[in-house]
């Protein structure tokens, strides 16, 4: 990839400080309406030189619809979209510097693996020449390199995921879309994949954009995550950020569970793993712990962890998480619809902004 | 109880019809067979039959003074096909236009199909569904016939080019007279298998060729036509072997120098009651077309089926 003029960190630079990376790609006040309703609206966002950029939302929140404005599938009602700092909003797809890895892959049946990387070389007029050293150099990124001559029909699914990665980058476009890649392939596979690409991200340095529902794929990812709901941004930041301090009740659900309280007028948010169960009062400093009691409801094994059921004096319902450590367990202590205890430190606790 | 008896499971009830269902269920083999029996007797016996007794009869002769037909093998009759100064020129007059008008439909039938699959609103592409297919709803002579009534020397052709001070146009009753009229009969048995394969190929195909830099004439060579091409293949199957064997548009719009293969087989078995030369000269229609499918499928035709 030495021809590549993203590519300005070593491969090894594992830590990326992208704080001070130029911005990139650049949406400003977006919108888009099909048919009196509202695809996306007030999208703003900034993704920088070299970021993995997750967008991260339930079906119909508009994230697809905005990576398909950048990739120009689209077009946006209002507001601009920028690369570099040139105005792309109303260039078709094929003159924008960008490329998009297709949820359903998208590979053309009737050519070969090797003529399906080939194609954006052959329509951009790369050299012949130079051509099948490219195309060699990208399936071996993808690991590909013996399936050079197969067809698509003769490939697996994730095979066929890595053969449309391999299409997308060989061109070097300044920005990598991926419309949920992984969203057909089994639990195994996609965590293979998830190392993959960002093991191939590193190495190409090609800003991604990302489009995913599943939030565990997004936090374990991504640079930083702008969540989606109903055609708006609800917030941005960095996976520890968005999990830590959530703006909403609904990115707080989103990214991982959340117990939501109502004290003293305000909403606390308090994450189910953050929180202890015993079968006695526990003895802990009150200063700086949260003890309270109420009646288990359920206890479900999951594996790693056990999931309680807690129904608190308030009414509300509190769920936690307790890890299933070697040895001493709280699931042999505790029997249903008999009362706990339950505790969690005042610092876990996190005021959801009004 | 009552209950008991209401229950189907409940208690093993001897019906013919319960141990047939049950008796295909453990065969499929019976059941393939009775969905095939009627098919493929009638395929067997009708069809296949009377195409052997086609070909068999073609080697057969007519005793000259009897009129009755003698059954002792001869290739007499494909050595009068060839060494004739005119049936070798019917021959290629058939083929050549049946290969004229599947060339003209499939050049007009592909753009319609492919706004009608892909950029026509649900509406448009009803609308244009009837229009496509109304001309099959009336009958084939009197289309044909309408045609006669534009195409003559005083039809409303001539009528239209008089009326704007053109010279009057001598297509009624010549070659492409048929060439014309074979090539509206036959363009629905085009655009719908065109259309059937266009619309089934998937939107992101198209998105990733312009993804990928791809501007409209390299989507259409290179991803839209080799998708394409097996409803092409299916449709110009129709329009050729309808060509090749029709014998009533060359009647009624070709005039006298006209004749296709069709009219020959027709005026042998009629009027000349040769029946063995009617079928030999039938043969050729089918060994054209098994040439046709056999380079159609050398070239890939049916591999993306």
């Amino acid at each position: 990839m030495t021809s590549n003029p993203n590519l300005e960190s070593p491969a090894e630079d594992t830590v990326k400080s992208l704080d001070k990376a130029p911005v990139l790609v650049r949406l400003s006040q977006i919108h888009k309406h099909y048919k009196g309703t509202t695809a996306v609206e007030h999208v703003d966002l900034d993704i920088r030189q070299g970021e993995f950029f997750t967008f991260l939302g339930p079906s119909g929140s508009g994230k697809t619809t905005t990576l398909r404005m950048i990739a120009g599938f689209e077009k946006p009602d209002r507001g601009h979209i920028t690369i570099n700092g040139a105005d792309i909003t109303r260039l078709p797809p094929f003159e924008r510097d960008v490329n998009t890895v297709f949820q359903d892959y998208a590979l053309f049946p009737h050519m070969t693996v090797a003529d399906n990387v080939a194609y954006g070389l052959q329509a951009k007029r790369v050299a012949k020449r130079d051509i099948p050293d490219r195309v060699a150099e990208a399936l071996r990124m993808v690991r590909l390199d013996s399936f050079a001559d197969r067809l698509p029909s003769q490939l697996s699914g994730g095979q066929r995921q890595r053969v449309a990665l391999a299409r997308a980058i060989v061109n070097h476009p300044q920005v990598l879309l991926l419309d949920e890649p992984l969203g057909a392939l089994d639990l195994k596979l996609r965590q293979q994949m998830q190392v993959e690409l960002q093991r191939i991200q590193r190495e190409v340095g090609i800003t991604f954009i990302y489009v995913t529902h599943d939030q565990e794929e997004a936090l374990v990812m991504s640079d930083r995550i702008a969540v989606f709901a109903n055609g708006r941004i609800e917030q941005m930041g960095t996976p520890v950020e968005l999990y830590e301090r959530p703006a909403t009740e609904f990115v707080a659900n989103f990214l991982g569970t959340s117990n939501v309280l109502q004290r003293h007028g305000k909403k606390w948010l308090v994450r189910p793993e953050r929180i202890r169960i015993n079968p006695t009062k526990p003895v802990l400093d009150m200063q700086s712990y949260h003890v309270e009691s109420g009646v288990l409801r359920e206890v479900e094994f999951i594996g790693m962890f056990t999931r309680y059921i807690v129904t608190l004096s308030d009414g509300s319902t509190l769920l936690i998480h307790e890890q299933n450590l070697d040895g001493f367990t709280v699931r042999e202590q505790v029997r249903r619809e008999e009362s706990v205890w339950v505790s969690w430190s005042l610092a876990s606790a996190y005021e959801l902004p009004a | 109880m009552a209950l008991d008896k209401a229950l189907p499971l409940g208690e093993p009830q001897q019906s013919p019809l319960r141990s047939l269902a049950i008796a295909v269920w453990r065969r499929p083999a019976l059941g393939a067979s009775a969905l095939l029996a009627g098919p493929m007797g009638w395929l067997v016996l009708i069809y296949l039959a009377a195409l052997a007794t086609l070909f068999i009869s073609a080697f057969w002769s007519v005793n000259d003074f009897t009129g009755e037909i003698v059954h002792s093998w001869t290739l007499d009759n494909f050595r009068q096909l060839v060494e004739s100064s005119v049936y070798p020129h019917i021959a290629l007059r058939t083929i050549g236009i049946a290969f004229a008008v599947t060339l003209t439909d499939i050049v007009l039938a592909f753009p319609l199909a492919y706004f009608m699959a892909r950029i026509a609103r649900p509406k448009l592409r009803a609308a244009l569904f009837a229009m496509v297919l109304l001309p099959l709803w009336s009958s084939y002579l009197a289309r044909v016939y309408a045609w006669r009534l534009i195409l003559s020397h005083d039809g409303v052709l001539n009528w239209f080019l008089l009326e704007l001070g053109l010279p009057r146009a001598h297509i009624g009753y010549t070659n492409w007279a048929m060439w014309i009229v074979f090539s509206y009969i036959w363009l629905p048995f085009m655009v719908m298998p065109i259309y059937a394969a266009i619309e089934r190929i998937p939107g992101s195909f198209l998105e990733a060729s312009q993804d990928l830099g791809g501007r409209g004439l390299r989507t259409l060579r290179k991803v839209i036509l080799p998708l394409a091409m097996p409803g092409v293949i299916a449709g110009s199957i129709f329009t050729f072997s309808l060509t090749l064997g029709d014998y009533i548009t060359p009647v009624l719009v070709g005039g006298p120098g006209s004749n296709f293969i069709g009219n020959v087989v027709f005026s042998n078995v009629g009027i000349a009651n040769n029946i063995p030369f009617a079928a030999a000269f039938a043969t050729v229609p089918l060994v054209v077309m098994a040439i046709y499918l056999f380079i159609a499928r050398r070239l890939g035709a049916f591999e993306m089926m």
